[in-house]
C-alpha cells in the first residue's frame, strides 16, 4: 500500500467477517422478503444463483392497503416455499404504516436469530420508499441488503421471466384501462406486448411497480413442484379486480 | 467504448445487478459501446481501449474496495474522463490523497450544485438518492461541485475530466450518466 493510501482517514469499522472469510469464495446466507409475487420469486432465483438462500420471510399484513406488503394470496406463499424447498418464516402485522416497519424489523431480526442470515434480498424495482426502509433496517441489524432487480428495465424484465420459464399469473389489477381479461391471465409475450403499449399510451408501469398489477408465481426453474389452483374467486369492478386463491396444491412437474 | 468497473466485493456478485447493471443499461440506451469488468480483473489493455471509465457503487456494507485502493493507482496519471459513483468517488478521493470519512446517508435528499461543470451543468438544486456509510473529504487539486466541504456531493479534478458523485444517478438522475458518455 503506498503512502497516500496510508493517509486516508480510516474510521473504526465493525468487524467484517465477510472480508475475513476471503471474498472470492464467500457465499452470503440470505433471507428473501417473500410474497409469492413475481418480483420476490425472481429475486430469490437470482440470490440462489450466487449465494445461499436459507429462509423466505413472508409478512402477512391484515391491512388491504398496506404501504409495504403485497397482500392478496400471500397466505399461499408457503406453497411456493415448499415447492422451492426453502423454509418460510411467516410474520403477521396489523399493517399500520410505522408499526408495519417495526414488524418488518422484528421479522428480519427473528430470521437472523433463527436461520443465521447475513443478508436480506428484496424484489424492489423502483420504490425508493421501500428500498430505503429495508436498507435502514439492514444497517441497524448489521446485515447485507441486496436488490437484484433494482432499476431493471420493466419490459425486458417481464420477457426475462418468461424466457427463464416462470409461470406468472396476474392476481390483481388496479388501473385504467386494465379490463377483466387481465385478472387471472398468464404473463406471456402477448400480454407483455399489450403492457408495453399501455406503458406508452397511459404511462402504466408494465411490471406493476406503481401498484397497477399484482401477481402470483405457479412454476419456475427453481420450483421442484408446480402449484395448481383448484378453486379461486374472481372479482372485478371499475378497473379494480382480484383473483383470490381459495384452494391450491403442489403437483409433480 | 465506456469501461464500467464493478467495485463490488467479488466478481459476478449478487450486488452487480443492483450497482453495475443499471449503469450499464443507461450507457447501452445512449447507443454507446461498453464493457463491464470487475476491479480485480482490470487490464491495461481495457483501460487503454476505454474512451471513458465509470467506477460503480457498492452495497452499504461492502467496503472491500477500500481495502484494495492500491489496485486503482492507474487512475492517478490517466487523462480520460472518469466518473466515480459513491464507492467509486471514495476510490478517486483516496487515490488523490483525500479521505474516506464516516457519513451515513440513506434515501432521497436535496443536492445543491454550486459550480458549473460539463457533467452536472449550471448551479441549481436537484434531488438525489443516497446509499452510503462513508463520504469523502476533498482531495488536493479538486474543486467542490456540489454539497459543502463537510458533505461533498460531487467534485471534479481542477484540470482533468475526473468526477466523483456520492449519490446514485441510476435513481432519478440518469442524465448524469448520459452526459458523461458524451464528455
Amino acid at each position: 500500500m503506498d503512502e497516500r493510501v496510508c493517509n486516508v482517514t480510516r474510521p473504526k469499522r465493525p468487524p467484517n467477517t465477510f472480508l475475513d472469510a476471503g471474498a472470492d469464495y464467500f457465499f452470503v446466507k440470505l433471507g428473501v422478503l417473500f410474497s409469492g409475487g413475481k418480483d420476490s420469486v425472481f429475486a430469490c432465483r437470482r440470490a440462489m444463483e450466487t449465494d445461499s438462500v436459507v429462509c423466505l420471510i413472508t409478512i402477512v399484513s391484515e391491512n388491504p392497503e398496506s404501504y409495504m406488503f403485497h397482500t392478496p394470496n400471500v397466505r399461499w406463499a408457503h406453497l411456493i416455499a415448499e415447492a422451492i424447498g426453502v423454509p418460510q418464516l411467516s410474520w403477521h402485522t396489523l399493517g399500520e404504516e410505522e408499526a408495519e416497519l417495526s414488524d418488518l424489523r422484528d421479522a428480519i431480526a427473528a430470521a437472523k436469530n433463527r436461520y443465521g442470515i447475513e443478508g436480506i434480498v428484496t424484489g424492489a424495482i423502483e420504490s425508493v420508499y421501500q428500498a430505503s426502509r429495508v436498507q435502514r433496517i439492514c444497517r441497524e441489524l448489521d446485515l447485507w441488503c441486496f436488490n437484484p432487480i433494482w432499476q431493471i428495465d420493466q419490459v425486458e424484465y417481464l420477457r426475462l421471466l418468461v424466457s427463464e420459464g416462470f409461470l406468472v399469473i396476474i392476481t390483481g389489477v388496479f388501473a385504467y384501462p386494465l379490463d377483466e381479461s387481465w385478472v387471472g391471465a398468464r404473463i406471456d409475450e402477448e400480454r407483455i406486448r399489450k403492457l408495453e403499449a399501455l406503458q406508452k399510451k397511459y404511462r402504466i408501469n408494465p411490471s406493476g411497480e406503481g401498484g397497477e398489477l399484482e401477481t402470483f408465481v405457479l412454476d419456475g426453474p427453481i420450483f421442484k413442484k408446480r402449484i395448481e389452483i383448484l378453486k379461486a374467486k374472481k372479482t372485478y369492478e371499475n378497473y379494480r379486480g382480484r383473483l383470490i386463491i381459495e384452494e391450491a396444491r403442489l403437483v409433480d412437474k | 467504448m465506456i469501461l464500467i468497473v464493478d467495485l463490488c466485493y467479488k466478481p459476478r456478485s449478487l450486488s452487480r445487478y443492483e450497482f453495475v447493471d443499471p449503469i450499464a443499461g443507461i450507457v447501452r440506451r445512449t447507443g454507446s459501446m461498453y464493457e463491464i469488468v470487475h476491479f480485480t480483473e482490470l487490464t491495461g489493455d481495457l483501460i487503454e481501449k476505454a474512451g471513458g471509465i465509470i467506477l460503480c457503487g457498492t452495497a452499504l456494507k461492502d467496503d472491500f474496495f477500500a481495502e484494495r485502493i492500491n489496485l486503482f493507482s492507474w487512475i492517478e496519471d490517466l487523462n480520460k474522463p472518469i466518473l466515480g459513483i459513491c464507492a467509486g468517488m471514495q476510490v478517486v478521493a483516496a487515490v488523490f490523497g483525500g479521505g474516506i470519512v464516516p457519513q451515513p446517508k440513506i434515501g432521497l435528499e436535496k443536492i445543491e450544485i454550486t459550480r458549473e461543470t460539463d457533467l452536472l451543468g449550471p448551479p441549481r438544486g436537484i434531488e438525489g438518492y443516497h446509499l452510503h456509510n462513508y463520504g469523502v473529504t476533498l482531495p488536493p487539486g479538486f474543486d467542490l461541485v456540489a454539497g459543502r466541504p463537510g458533505e461533498v456531493e460531487a467534485f471534479k479534478h481542477s484540470e482533468r475530466p475526473i468526477y466523483g458523485i456520492i449519490f446514485h444517478p441510476e435513481v432519478r438522475n440518469r442524465w448524469v450518466v448520459e452526459r458523461f458518455v458524451i464528455l
